[in-house]
């Protein structure tokens, strides 16, 4: 938590190198990753049975996010949500927590 | 990702600025303060979560939390003291951990709002100035919507719709409760926090009776035609408490129209209906303090500005948690956490003079239909024209007629996910 600042730095960086100009409607890194914490915890460190997502390869969670989206990896509700975001989303989070 | 050193980021984040001035109208810069004032109030999901958030963003501003109570009782696993599975201190959290932040927590209870003057007062005295200022609430009861049912009534008849003496008092009818008995639940209209709620505390009450009074049974008066997961919830229930759990809705005479506290009834339009123990749910409305500004409209909550929170009634305050009209969000605990962070992104670039960015939420809210037994329903929420939209083909519910092991996975997940979230708000 006390990353927030540095963490806004990093996922601010993150959606410029990706996908370029930022659109109007497009959340930013930060903001998409803040929703996977409720969860998952502050960074992707989670407390109890969640996951936990910090420091994983950012290929890793890539993968794992398109196939929870596809269908091709078995899951509860991560199904439901990873439809949620767009490939481009999926890469900025995963680039975000693979740095923490 | 390739490094980026500290000056290729300023540029970046200087060409960011431009393009999102240029792109984005109708949000007026604010001269920066150097150190703006912000308040907050009510330190529960939402505003625990904001003041934590926003401190994170910016630990220039000077923030005071306000909340009337020393510790906070979570309502999310609150039926599990209800059903006996766990204390109330399971449940319960202080505010050290926001302090040791150096977030000014004052328990008090704010008492009204100049939006003019920019002053909240409070009920200890005195009055505290701000630039921007949070509002979060929660709900409100609509006491005497109900003929018989005011808050006097909820000391014999609980509504345990906010968690705290309530939840116990419930725990303690119950636990006093003879074997055969009759419990009623009773549910608000919507809509009201937590819509999946009534059911998981049937769910569990079931659950406490299978176990220790197995010849009880639960009533539930529905002044609605429907409520939340209920196939799943229905699924449950005919698989682990056969018999025990009779449903009325609207059509089949579920609308409560009295409350008799002495004699321990609920009227409807043609049966009344007597209990051992009664726990009756009133209609709801945004908080006291949301009412008493004058930030409401006629459906009884606050209406925003869905991309920052702002309240569309009075510059300088935003609304987030139960209290705003968030639609098409529920009103959760969840839904309350990630407004905040999406509101505290909007206020730390706003208070700089930037623009408020563009929001995302995900909500998900577990049930539990017994203590190993889980079930949800998720969604996605992107912003849209000026609206917080559904993200299309996201979200949903858990599948039916799944395996036990999957909702022992879910019943996991319920508990790691209230492990995650009251150490986001509470640690
Ligand atoms: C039985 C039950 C189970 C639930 N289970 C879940 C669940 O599993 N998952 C989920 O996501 N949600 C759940 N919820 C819903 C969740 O509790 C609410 O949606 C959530 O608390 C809303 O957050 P909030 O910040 O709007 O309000 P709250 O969390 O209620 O916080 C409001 C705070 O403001 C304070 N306050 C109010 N007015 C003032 C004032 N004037 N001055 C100072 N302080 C003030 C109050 O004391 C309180 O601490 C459940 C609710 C119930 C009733």
């Amino acid at each position: 938590m006390r990353h927030i600042g540095k963490a806004l730095f990093i996922a601010t960086v993150g959606v410029l190198a990706l996908s370029g100009p930022v659109m109007a409607e497009e959340a930013s890194s930060a903001v998409l990753a803040n929703t996977c914490f409720s969860c998952h915890g502050p960074d992707g460190k989670s407390a109890g049975a969640m996951p936990w997502i910090a420091g994983k390869s950012t290929d890793y969670i890539t993968k794992v996010m398109i196939d929870f989206k596809t269908g091709a990896m078995d899951s509860t509700v991560m199904q439901r949500i990873a439809k949620g975001f767009s490939d481009d989303e999926i890469k900025a989070l995963a680039q975000y927590f693979s740095t923490k | 990702m390739t490094r980026i050193t500290r000056r290729s980021f300023n540029k970046m984040a200087g060409a960011l600025g431009a393009t999102a001035a240029m792109s984005l109208a109708g949000y007026p810069r604010m001269a920066a303060a150097a150190s703006p004032r912000v308040v907050v109030v009510g330190g529960g999901f939402g505003g625990a979560t904001l003041a934590r958030y926003l401190h994170g963003f910016d630990s220039n501003i000077k923030m005071t939390l306000i909340e009337q109570s020393k510790s906070f009782v979570t309502c999310p696993f609150s039926n599990t003291v209800i059903a006996g599975m766990n204390k109330i201190d399971r449940v319960t959290h202080g505010y050290d951990g926001l302090r040791g932040l150096g977030i000014d927590v004052v328990h008090d209870t704010a008492t009204g709002i100049d939006p003019a003057k920019k002053t909240v007062s409070l009920k200890g005295g005195g009055t505290l100035a701000y630039d921007r200022l949070v509002l979060s609430p929660g709900i409100a009861f609509k006491w005497d919507a109900i003929e018989g049912y005011d808050e006097k009534a909820s000391g014999s008849i609980p509504h345990a719709w906010k968690a705290g003496p309530q939840t116990v008092l419930l725990r303690k009818q119950l636990e006093a409760m003879p074997d055969g008995g009759v419990f009623i639940i009773s549910p608000p209209v919507n809509p009201f926090r937590c819509p999946p709620g009534p059911a998981e505390r049937v769910s569990l009450v079931a659950n406490y009776f299978k176990t220790h009074k197995p010849r009880s049974k639960i009533l539930v008066l529905d002044p609605k035609e429907k409520f939340s997961k209920q196939g799943l919830f229905t699924e449950g229930w005919k698989q682990l408490y056969p018999g025990m759990i009779d449903y009325i809705n609207l059509s089949n005479d579920g609308k409560v129209v009295r409350v008799d506290v002495k004699g321990m009834t609920l009227h409807t339009d043609f049966a009344e209906h007597k209990g051992d123990v009664i726990n009756f749910i009133p209609p709801q409305k945004a908080g006291a303090i949301a009412e008493a500004a004058g930030l409401t409209n006629d459906s009884g909550w606050c209406p925003i500005d869905q991309r920052t929170f702002e309240s569309t009634v009075h510059k300088g305050i935003h609304v987030i948690g139960d209290t705003s009209i968030a639609s098409p969000m529920p009103k959760s605990g969840f839904a309350a956490n990630t407004q905040a962070k999406v509101c505290a992104a909007a206020l730390a670039a706003m208070l700089k003079g930037e623009d408020p960015g563009t929001p995302k939420f995900v909500n998900t809210c577990y049930s539990l239909v017994a203590p190993d037994y889980g079930i949800s329903v998720a969604m996605v929420y992107g912003f849209d024209q000026g609206k917080i939209v559904k993200i299309k083909g996201s979200g949903g519910l858990s599948p039916s007629g799944a395996p036990a092991a999957v909702r022992k996975r879910e019943a996991d997940y319920a508990r790691g996910w209230y492990d995650s979230i009251t150490r986001e708000l509470f640690a």
